[in-house]
């Protein structure tokens, strides 16, 4: 079972067009990114053949993980909770 | 006049008991909290051990939702192709004093939210705390969108990422050598199932934690928590050491399922939820701020977790935080001086108490944790060699000190020796 497929079975409500998570590759640097393509797990963060850091807010588990595994660049993104009613909403948890 | 005496953000278990116990003693309070319900963004691995509720609410497991007493302890150290389980059960885990619970915090944290709003808090949700209120230097209340709310006292329960905690500055960011970060699947499997599998009667759990594989090597490792129909099963990583990783997060929580010492315990069941948390493990050295002007810090916010290898601890602590915030809150309100002068006496309390006295006994543990590396290979390694040595015959014996001696030798008995000795210092 993948992690997308893992995602899928999580409640989500997605905050379209308000993502709660705002990155600034451009002030990483490249070991940074490859960190964060490791750490998130619900692997958020990936690399196209480019080498360009992409992300996909929707499946957030809120965790914070990659907000502390970029402190120490500043600037590198704006992490906040969602906006009431949006993330994720564990049934379990 | 502000609009309450106290304003709790955040209700965890931290910000529930502190409200609870607040508003039993008659003052107003408001708890606000960020999930769509309370507990719903919340994830623990785990096990409450009980007391510090117990002595709020005698006799609690009977009518809150808890899921199995936990009545056997497993851990395992595993390799590539070994797996070396010690297991303890004993009559001395369900002694009341003493006792474990396995939790699921979406259904256990309303329990707790439910007891404080029948005490007279409001509870509020959902509504995230963006900012606090100021009247200059002087903290005054919450910003919750476009509200403003105002209280004598602000109590922070926010957990692990207190955003508001540093906004107060009495907090820094979190360094990655701090935290870890743990990812959890629940698998649903039958009861019936469970107790056979376990070895478990109706209501009786295990905790089970593995080190070694899990981990790739890495600070961390995995957990595995009997709840009554479900399985809770993950890592936990430190995230300074998760960043050199080879291998993602995703795809180690995925490997740990299937590995062989898991897989048969969970097949047939089925993955219905996947969840992720940080847990603070930096001990003493990571407590921050705990009380100023107006604020105090609770649970996970304050860092009062410990990650000890055989057992994690946070529910507990954070618990006992919220009743010594609440008694110091009652106090000031008492003498009607929310200044740091009575505000302060939150910390001599949390000092005579075990929440700061056991991170002072296990000061030493998180750097144990983090730099005995042997602990996450080399050691699960020599486990599975020597005992590989005693269990296969094929052919003439040797005497079990010839079997096992080379090898002590050759993973290096002086480190064994240290680390043994600097584990028991620390742990
Ligand atoms: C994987 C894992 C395994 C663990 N295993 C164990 C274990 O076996 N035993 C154990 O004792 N401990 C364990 N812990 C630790 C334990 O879960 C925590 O220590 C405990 O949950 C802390 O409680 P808390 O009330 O301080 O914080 P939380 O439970 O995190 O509560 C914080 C609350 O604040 C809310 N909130 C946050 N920000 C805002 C805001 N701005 N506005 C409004 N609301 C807000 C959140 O939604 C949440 O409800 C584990 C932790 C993890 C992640
Ligand atoms: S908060 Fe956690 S789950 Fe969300 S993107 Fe960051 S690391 Fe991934």
């Amino acid at each position: 079972m993948n992690v997308a497929q893992k995602l899928s079975l999580n409640k989500f409500v997605v905050d379209e067009g308000n993502p709660h998570i705002v990155i600034h590759p451009e002030k990483m640097d490249a070991e940074t990114i490859k960190a964060l393509t490791v750490v998130c797990p619900a692997g958020l963060y990936t690399l196209d053949e480019k080498g360009t850091l992409a992300f996909e807010f929707a499946g957030c588990l809120e965790c914070g993980t990659c907000r502390v595994a970029t402190a120490h660049k500043p600037g590198a993104m704006e992490w906040n909770h969602p906006r009431p009613s949006f993330g994720v909403q564990y049934r379990w948890g | 006049m502000a609009d309450y005496d106290a304003i709790v953000v955040g209700a965890g278990l931290s910000g529930s008991t502190a409200a609870y116990c607040m508003a039993k003693a008659g003052l107003s309070v408001l708890v606000i909290e960020r999930g769509e319900a309370v507990g719903s963004k919340n994830v623990t691995g785990g096990r409450l051990y009980s007391h510090s509720l117990e002595k709020i609410f005698p006799g609690f497991a009977d009518s809150a939702p808890v899921e199995r007493k936990i009545v056997k302890e497993r851990i395992s150290m595993m390799t590539a192709e070994s797996c070396f389980t010690v297991e303890f059960a004993s009559d001395r885990l369900k002694n009341p004093a003493s006792a474990s619970y396995s939790v699921m915090r979406a259904n256990f944290d309303p329990w707790l939210a439910a007891k404080a709003e029948e005490a007279g808090c409001d509870v509020v949700c959902p509504a995230v705390a963006d900012d606090l209120l100021r009247d200059g230097d002087k903290i005054i209340g919450i910003r919750a969108g476009e509200d403003e709310l105002t209280s004598d006292v602000v109590l922070l329960a926010d957990g692990v990422n207190s955003l508001l905690g540093q906004k107060a500055g009495m907090k820094e960011e979190l360094s990655p050598h701090q935290v870890a970060v743990g990812c959890k699947e629940i698998v649903e499997l039958p009861k019936g199932a469970i107790n056979e599998r376990f070895g478990l009667n109706d209501g009786e759990g295990v905790a089970h934690l593995f080190a070694g594989t899990p981990s790739n090597a890495l600070v961390g490792g995995g957990f595995l928590y009997t709840n009554k129909d479900t399985v809770s099963i993950g890592l936990v990583m430190t995230v300074g050491g998760l960043t050199t990783s080879s291998l993602r997060l995703p795809d180690l929580m995925e490997a740990f399922r299937e590995s062989a010492p898991v897989k048969p315990l969970l097949a047939g069941g089925t993955v219905v939820e996947y969840a992720a948390h940080l847990v603070p493990e930096g001990g003493l050295r990571m407590i921050p701020t705990l009380s100023r002007d107006n604020v105090l810090l609770l649970g996970d916010a304050a860092g009062f977790c410990l990650n000890l290898a055989y057992t994690v601890r946070g529910m507990d602590y954070a618990i006992a935080s919220g009743q010594l915030a609440a008694e110091t809150v009652i106090e000031a309100r008492e003498k009607n001086d929310f200044s740091n002068a009575v505000l302060s006496g939150y910390v001599s309390r949390l000092e005579k108490s075990y929440v700061l006295k056991d991170m002072k006994t296990h000061k030493h543990a998180p750097a144990f944790i983090e730099h005995t590396k042997r602990l996450y290979k080399a050691y699960p390694e020599l486990a599975a060699n020597v005992l590989a040595d005693i269990f296969t015959v094929s052919g003439p014996s040797r005497l079990i000190i010839r079997k096992t001696l080379p090898k002590i030798f050759k993973a290096g008995p002086f480190g064994l020796l240290m680390d043994g000795l600097k584990g028991s210092r620390a742990l």
